[in-house]
């Protein structure tokens, strides 16, 4: 179920950036279909009730050799994460020069508008 | 083996240091910023050569393969290395000279740096969310370059490309999750291995459709095909021929090939999707190119079609393999679609460029603006010569022999249909490149043309060199030693499929 509504809300962000007309939506809608596949990623990880994937001391001396399966069986798969934090990065690189580039358009063109900005045709 | 080894991360590190290093030289240091981007340039190709008929891997930080990330060197790799290095030694040549037309030249050459250390990065990655990485490197800068004038035309064209750009990086984003989801790893030999053990289930499919969509768009595929041209026109002439000359091969068609006959492996099904995508591009890109009357656009266009007949050469040999047919023919059709990738990046960049030339002199795009101009830049018009004799598949030139060589392996396999379409926009290729020469070198030299001058120096010496390794490229597939140590190793990798994963594991 939080698998579809993930899904969902990517076919939302695609929708809003293939019909939208106005610059600043598209990017809006773009923003939602990275946030819809970083929660996607997030969601890959997670385990209800699951622990944070952190081997202290005192786990070591308690459980010994059975460690490495309790530590699998109730651990956060931590991989998901620091993909989604690379991704994040780069979408933000990505949102500042998508946004500089509406601000330089909207300089030009004075519109948002995207069906008024077509010199280009052919 | 004589030949020194060398360390893969070069490839990567080189251009990455140069493009942080080179904002450094502000105003002033226009010129040694210059000199410093070229040497990169040109050392990058120097390590490209050094490495052909080479396999190597490398474990970043000594984490061992399925925990690290790591880099993979092998035939298809340094093939498409060695295309990146020869287009950027000669944009960046080029660009010596052009780039003073605009301000902040040091921050364009390191956006372009940037973009070959993506380029070079996406290549040599062996592992699927490191792709990612760098695909979004080489895009980001792009997408700068694309929009790098800040006029009007620029800016529609580089929103364009960059909200299909993010779509189809986002694409591949959604399909890496997916497959990790399913196989529990990220690097691709460790996937493959998952993936043959226990087959494709319906998650890995929709990732399998999610990757073509999305390599797909940066590959610019005819039903993805909107933004190119808008976007390979708008950008300054050297940018336009590093994004028509390798960018969607290495961003496109190189990670398509890759994920589909290296990690999932081929299907029938998966040929019949590379052919079908092949045939409509040729077909579309070459009907919408001959209407064209601005110079860059129509060169765009025929970067579709041109692009068509790679996949389609690669779809090909697919589809034998998965119908387990001849395997020399299947060689034979892959073989024709790598030789033409190779070949397109410098023909075609060659035309970027001398339309660059074209427009640095006479200030247009407009062909119905120029003519005559053969007296008056008599290199570019030679250089330009030889790039449309290529590219419209005469002769002693290169695109002669990888046409030749597919249609072979389309008759062979009984695809003669295949063949007569091949032959037919091969046709429609010579049309539009007849046009170029008819209204831009021929004819009556308008009025308000009479003064112009052909720019000297480094840009046609970027020029010159194209010109004669597209007169030489031919000797690529006629001398068998070049064949073997070249062509050969990067047909192998696609043709032996999923053994790929075996081979990086057992290293």
């Amino acid at each position: 179920m939080p698998y579809a509504l993930c899904f969902l809300l990517f076919v939302i962000g695609l929708y809003c950036a293939v019909v939208k007309k106005n610059m600043i939506k598209i990017v809006i809608g773009i923003m939602v279909m990275e946030y819809a596949v970083n929660l996607f990623l997030i969601m890959l990880g997670y385990r209800i009730g699951g622990k944070a994937p952190i081997i202290v001391e005192e786990d070591i001396a308690g459980a010994g050799a059975q460690l490495s399966d309790l530590f699998i069986n109730t651990s956060v798969d931590p991989l998901p994460q620091a993909l989604v934090l690379t991704a994040i990065v780069i979408s933000l690189g990505s949102l500042a020069l998508m946004i500089s580039i509406c601000i330089r358009t909207y300089e030009r063109y004075g519109t948002f508008d995207i069906t008024k900005i077509r010199r280009l045709k052919g | 083996m004589s030949v020194p080894l060398v360390p893969l991360p070069l490839f990567i590190a080189v251009p990455l240091v140069t493009a942080f290093l080179l904002p450094v030289f502000g105003k002033k240091g226009k010129a040694v910023a210059t000199v410093i981007a070229n040497l990169a340039t040109v050392s990058l190709l120097v390590l490209a050569v050094l490495s052909i008929g080479r396999t190597d891997v490398y474990e970043i930080g000594e984490w061992s393969i399925p925990f690290g990330i790591n880099l993979v060197l092998d035939g298809l790799s340094s093939l498409l290395l060695l295309a990146i290095g020869v287009v950027s030694t000669a944009a960046m040549l080029f660009s010596a000279r052009y780039m003073e037309q605009y301000t902040a030249k040091a921050k364009y050459l390191s956006l372009f740096m940037l973009m070959v250390a993506g380029m070079n990065g996406v290549v040599l990655s062996g592992d699927i969310f490191n792709l990612f990485v760098f695909l979004e490197i080489a895009s980001i800068a792009s997408y700068a370059l694309v929009g790098f004038g800040c006029e009007h035309e620029e800016l529609e064209a580089s929103f364009k490309y960059m909200v299909l750009g993010r779509i189809g990086s986002i694409f591949v984003l959604f399909a890496v999750a997916l497959v990790y989801g399913n196989t529990g790893s990220l690097n691709m030999a460790y996937i493959s291995k998952a993936i043959q053990s226990s087959g494709l289930n319906a998650g890995l499919t929709f990732a399998l459709g999610l990757f073509i969509t999305g390599f797909g768009l940066k590959a610019a595929l005819v039903p993805f095909h909107a933004w190119l041209p808008d976007a390979h026109p708008s950008a300054p002439a050297p940018i336009s021929a590093m994004l028509s000359g390798v960018l969607i091969k290495a961003l496109g068609v190189y990670a398509l090939a890759r994920v589909v006959f290296n990690v999932f492996g081929i299907t029938i099904q998966m040929g019949w999707i590379l052919i079908v995508l092949g045939l409509l591009s040729m077909v579309a890109g070459a009907f919408l190119a001959i209407g064209q009357w601005d110079f860059k656009r129509l060169l765009a266009y025929s970067s579709i079609s041109q692009l068509g007949y790679v996949v389609l050469g690669i779809g090909l040999g697919g589809l034998i393999i998965a119908r387990d047919g001849n395997l020399a023919w299947a060689s034979l059709a892959i073989l024709g679609g790598l030789f033409h990738l190779v070949n397109h990046a410098v023909y075609k960049s060659l035309l970027f460029l001398s339309s660059g030339s074209v427009q640095m002199s006479t200030g247009t795009r407009q062909m119905k603006q120029m003519g005559g101009l053969a007296e008056k830049l008599p290199v570019t018009r030679t250089a330009c010569t030889i790039a449309s004799a290529s590219i419209a598949g005469i002769p002693p030139f290169s695109g002669f022999w990888s046409k030749l060589i597919l249609v072979i392996a389309a008759i062979q396999a009984g695809f003669y249909w295949v063949a007569a379409v091949i032959v037919f926009v091969s046709l429609c290729t010579l049309i539009m490149y007849l046009k170029v020469q008819r209204y831009v070198f021929l004819g009556e030299l308008p009025e308000n043309l009479r003064q112009i001058k052909e720019h000297r120096g480094p840009m046609l010496v970027a020029m010159v060199f194209l010109a004669s390794l597209c007169v030489l490229m031919g000797l690529l597939v006629i001398i068998p030693s070049l064949k073997v140590t070249i062509l050969d190793p990067a047909v192998k990798v696609l043709t032996d499929g999923l053994e790929y994963s075996a081979r990086i594991m057992n290293f």
